[in-house]
């Protein structure tokens, strides 16, 4: 009797230890298998286009018979996610950052690229993110962003886009929109969208300008301590968006990213600053087409207005995780190698996925921002690169988001002052935060 | 009986001590000894003294969510007692409809917090739109009060169950005593019922004061913290550093402002508990 | 006492029945616009009911339920409620028996502990109990009851002490008497007993574990599984884009259950909780 209850005991420990083991053991296996042959762990960061990877991973899995295991981090979550991936065992093998900034936090992280194929595949150097002499990340997907306008409705209101060269231009369009709106029935600008919805669309691209203008002005690409030489320009622009737009300036903080959207979808307004991406959400269900529309480039009044293209650029470099199996990492470079030039992976990222890539095999994309962006470039026009990755933080960019908010409500000098203050004295502290040892 | 029982501890005891251990106290200890190290994981921790304990209490963002989280406390656990007593006073009059109403009343303390956060996001985004306000991504007054207004939504119909409960079990003839007497119904009320269901109350400020320091769910889905911090929540604050910012300092920082809010979480909980039991011989 | 029903009783039954309508009209809300259009769903237009243009019908629920693996991940959910709830069920009743009858230093220790864990905010643990779970491959749906169980010992440990102590020990005594072993004695007598409590502490716990949202999201291995409340905050899309009508259906879908559950068993829900906060 005594000896029976011991074994219940011990089968009860032994059922609890079996519980923990068998996790391992099953864990273990798929290990086994990877050792062999290598896996992928992508944490992707572009939620729009979770399906398309998912479709290409199993079509790489298809061909090859490597595991590829695609994982997409909720919207605003790329940077928790990754960070408590990272941390675990089976860490992602294929991540990515935004450029020098979050370079700064993974370099540790990052297995140089330089040897790889991959590598040599992109067309330009400019596209590789460099740590020294290392190759950290690559540039896998190239955007342009500006204004997006409604051809239609602009000539319905006496103008063509050729009108529009300068921000003197632009101003003089938009006031003359806004003092017929009435009558004509639609305004210049669509409501901001203030909230996390769409704020990165003028905290993020719009600040872009006069940090490139004043990054031109010094020859620099980066900086612990922005000036803020071209604060009035950006105030000019901003003052331009919110008293010419749909609604009241004070108004505008009720509306979201997607209020906006519909507002140009319904043709309620004829600007919309946006990027390459929105072309499917506006071309989707018909609304528009081709001939509807363009993309001009952001004048704020600074620099060779004459000579400005759109902003184009990237914030979006995939980083191979050094941590990894070797024969993970070796896997990992092989799918991006398969990605960006078998025809399956070019196929699927340059027109499911609609991205315009910097790899010598990229097929045309049918995007029209893009296009326009390319006949711009041809023309001579020199595209504005894109510096917000060089943005101290979030919480930089937070900081200057909640002060332009707070001045659409209240259009004074003071408040004014609040956005110099976020957008200058912000960069200082936040750098020093960030880069403190 | 104790002796033929002790035979068999290793069944009774062992599964949930060993769970327990690998549940609790190792990551208690572990969390207790990284909240003085700087460290990406477990296994590269380097010793760094008091430094993340006073880069935690400098942060001012740690400070205002402590500020703000006190502030919500206090308000919630006002709105959320004096409703949901009023509720259970109005469900014991034998009112027509009463159990429709009680299962009404709480049926939201089901639903999960970050379902909630999401469903009171939308109906909140859209009164502030129609009037013409900011969002409560931009408007902190707004997430401030949509928290307590979500707050009580849940909380009210679990507390207000507990209320009842204790409502019944005052006795039928002490309130009868009392009306013989000619007692008014505001005066059995003041003098009999609140002190016959002290213990409920103590149990309900308890159980809404650590909900709402506690508090995580809710304020991810509902404000996210937006904007810029000033409605986030102590526990939301200690999530962000831990996983929002990026680099290696950030997360010894943010274990130690854990260590901070678990002693404040304990030292709330005991002097609440020294209440109670103070409570208890009295009656 | 004939309770007679008092006059003015019908005016708050009134004025209580205005209340609850306004107590379930956020869920009405969002079921009425789970079934409008995309384009149809603004910041601003919440409040208006579903017209002819704007109806969808159920086309949103099955964007949810086939887009983003909406049923696997209420299997997870379920799966890992019911076996958490299940061993804090087992475990922390027998070994809150244990320590109530069997005085000594360890018990002592082990209830101090265990209501010490009570009190302690999960994001103390947060980030350690991942890396150890991580370590201890606990990571899957199908063995983080173990993590559920040691979390969630504490306060289901507290809650049985208290009414274990409530049981006559003359009744186990005679038991044991009779010839029955302590096992036997506790799963015949005790859990008997105890059936109320069992109820309460398994609504309370089955509530925090469906509900729960950070502890999946970091410990499960999020390859792979994902919980109903992880899918809920993975649907807020995209840069820029919410896609607001499945997100509304999936949370249409993720509140039915519960409130069918609730409505079927509320009797129990209700009389659990009021009697575990009781005690607690």
């Amino acid at each position: 009797m005594k000896n029976k209850k011991r074994w219940i005991a011990l089968g009860l420990v032994a059922a609890m230890a079996v519980g923990t083991l068998a996790g391992c053991g099953g864990k273990k296996e798929e290990g086994g298998d990877g050792e062999a042959t290598g896996s992928v762990y992508y944490l992707n960061f572009k939620p729009e286009q979770d399906e398309q990877w998912q479709e290409l991973a199993k079509a790489y899995t298809e061909e090859t018979g490597v595991k590829v295991e695609v994982v997409t981090a909720a919207s605003g979550e790329y940077e928790t996610t990754l960070m408590s991936e990272m941390g675990k065992s089976g860490a992602p093998t294929l991540f990515q950052v935004n450029g020098p900034v979050g370079l700064a936090n993974w370099k540790d992280y990052c297995y140089d690229l330089s040897d790889s194929d991959v590598y040599k595949q992109l067309t330009s150097e400019d596209y590789a993110l460099k740590d020294g002499d290392k190759v950290a990340g690559i540039a896998y997907v190239i955007e342009s962003y500006g204004l997006i306008v409604n051809k239609t409705l602009l000539a319905k209101a006496g103008y063509t886009i050729d009108d529009i060269q300068s921000f003197a231009d632009l101003k003089k369009v938009a006031e003359d929109i806004t003092a017929r709106s009435s009558e004509l029935g639609f305004a210049a600008f669509t409501s901001a969208g203030m909230d996390g919805s769409s704020d990165w669309r003028f905290k993020t691209h719009l600040a872009n300008l006069p940090i490139y203008f004043e990054y031109q002005e010094d020859g620099i690409g980066t900086t612990d301590a922005i000036k803020g030489t071209y604060l009035d320009n950006y105030r000019n622009i901003w003052d331009l968006y919110i008293n010419n737009s749909t609604c009241a300036p004070a108004e505008l903080a009720a509306k979201t990213g997607d209020d906006s959207r519909n507002e140009f979808l319904a043709g309620q307004a004829v600007f919309f600053q946006n990027g390459s991406w929105e072309y499917g959400n506006l071309t989707a269900d018909g609304t528009f087409t081709d001939d509807d529309l363009a993309m001009i480039p952001i004048y704020i009044g600074a620099g060779d207005e004459a000579n400005q293209g759109l902003c184009t650029g990237t914030e979006n470099y995939w980083c191979v995780n050094s941590e990894a199996d070797e024969a993970d990492i070796q896997a990992t470079l092989d799918f991006m190698n398969w990605c960006v030039t078998s025809e399956k992976g070019t196929k699927a990222m340059g027109e499911d996925m609609g991205f315009v890539i910097p790899f010598k095999n990229a097929v045309e994309s049918q995007n029209l921002f893009v296009k326009q962006d390319k006949e711009m470039t041809e023309a001579g026009k020199t595209p504005v690169s894109w510096n917000f990755p060089t943005m101290p933080s979030e919480e930089w960019k937070n900081g200057v988001g909640q002060a332009l908010t707070a001045y659409a409500a209240d259009q004074t000098d003071e408040q004014w002052a609040g956005v110099v203050s976020a957008f200058v004295d912000g960069w200082k502290t936040e750098y020093e935060l960030a880069n403190q040892q | 009986m104790e002796k033929a029982l002790k035979r068999y501890a290793p069944i009774f005891i062992l599964p949930t001590f060993l769970a327990f251990v690998i549940g609790f106290i190792v990551p208690f200890i572990e969390g207790l000894y990284l909240s003085f190290c700087k460290f990406t994981t477990v296994d590269n921790a380097t010793w760094v003294g008091l430094t993340n304990y006073i880069a935690a209490i400098k942060d001012t963002s740690f400070t205002d969510s402590f500020k703000f989280s006190v502030m919500f406390s206090v308000v919630s656990i006002l709105t959320i007692n004096v409703l949901a007593f009023g509720l259970a006073l109005l469900l014991t009059q034998n009112l027509r409809g009463t159990n429709i109403f009680r299962t009404v009343f709480f049926m939201p303390n089901l639903i999960g917090g970050i379902v909630l956060g999401y469903i009171w996001q939308i109906l909140i985004n859209c009164v502030l739109s129609l009037t013409a306000q900011p969002l409560l991504a931009l408007n902190s007054k707004a997430g401030y009060w949509g928290m307590i207004i979500l707050m009580c939504w849940q909380q009210i119909g679990y507390m207000m169950i507990i209320y009842i409960a204790g409502l019944q079990n005052v006795p039928d003839s002490l309130i009868e005593a009392a009306k013989i007497d000619g007692a008014t119904n505001l005066q059995t009320l003041i003098k009999i019922k609140v002190p016959m269901v002290m213990s409920s109350i103590t149990i309900c400020v308890f159980l809404t004061l650590t909900n709402s320091f506690k508090l995580f769910d809710q304020n991810l889905a509902l404000t996210g913290g937006d904007p810029n911090h000033t409605t986030e929540m102590l526990a939301l604050n200690i999530y962000q550093t831990f996983y929002a910012r990026s680099g290696m300092q950030w997360k010894g920082y943010g274990q130690a402002k854990a260590v901070i809010f678990c002693l404040i979480v304990i030292v709330i909980s005991f002097a609440q508990l020294r209440a109670t039991r103070s409570k208890e011989v009295q009656q | 006492m004939d309770k007679k029903r008092k006059p003015g009783s019908m005016i708050w039954t009134i004025i209580l029945g205005i209340a609850s309508v306004l107590w379930i009209y956020p869920v009405v809300m969002i079921l009425l616009n789970s079934l409008k259009k995309e384009s149809a769903i603004s910041t601003a237009a919440a409040f208006k009911l579903p017209t002819a243009d704007s109806f969808t019908g159920i086309a949103n629920y099955i964007d949810a339920i086939a887009s983003k693996g909406f049923l696997s991940s209420l299997g997870f959910s379920t799966f890992i409620t019911i076996t958490s709830v299940t061993a804090i069920l087992i475990c922390c009743s027998m070994c809150a028996w244990y320590i109530t009858r069997v005085k000594g230093v360890i018990s002592q220790v082990l209830y101090y502990l265990f209501v010490f864990s009570m009190v302690v905010p999960f994001q103390m643990v947060m980030f350690t109990l991942s890396q150890t779970a991580d370590k201890l491959k606990l990571n899957t749906p199908w063995n983080i009851w173990i993590i559920y169980l040691g979390f969630g010992a504490g306060l289901a440990v507290f809650m049985f002490c208290g009414f274990v102590k409530s049981i006559p020990i003359e009744v186990e005594e005679a038991a044991m008497i009779d010839g029955c072993n302590p096992l036997q004695t506790f799963f015949l007598i005790d859990v008997h007993i105890l059936k109320p409590t069992m109820i309460s502490v398994g609504i309370l716990e089955a509530m925090w574990v469906w509900n729960d949202y950070l502890l999946p999201t970091l410990v499960l291995d999020i390859k792979k599984y994902k919980t109903i409340p992880m899918l809920i905050q993975y649907f807020r899309g995209s840069y820029g884009k919410v896609e607001m009508g499945p997100m509304m259906a999936s949370i249409m879908l993720t509140v039915i259950p519960i409130i069918i559950v609730y409505l079927a068993g509320q009797k129990y829900i209700i009389k659990g909780v009021a009697a575990g906060a009781v005690k607690g």
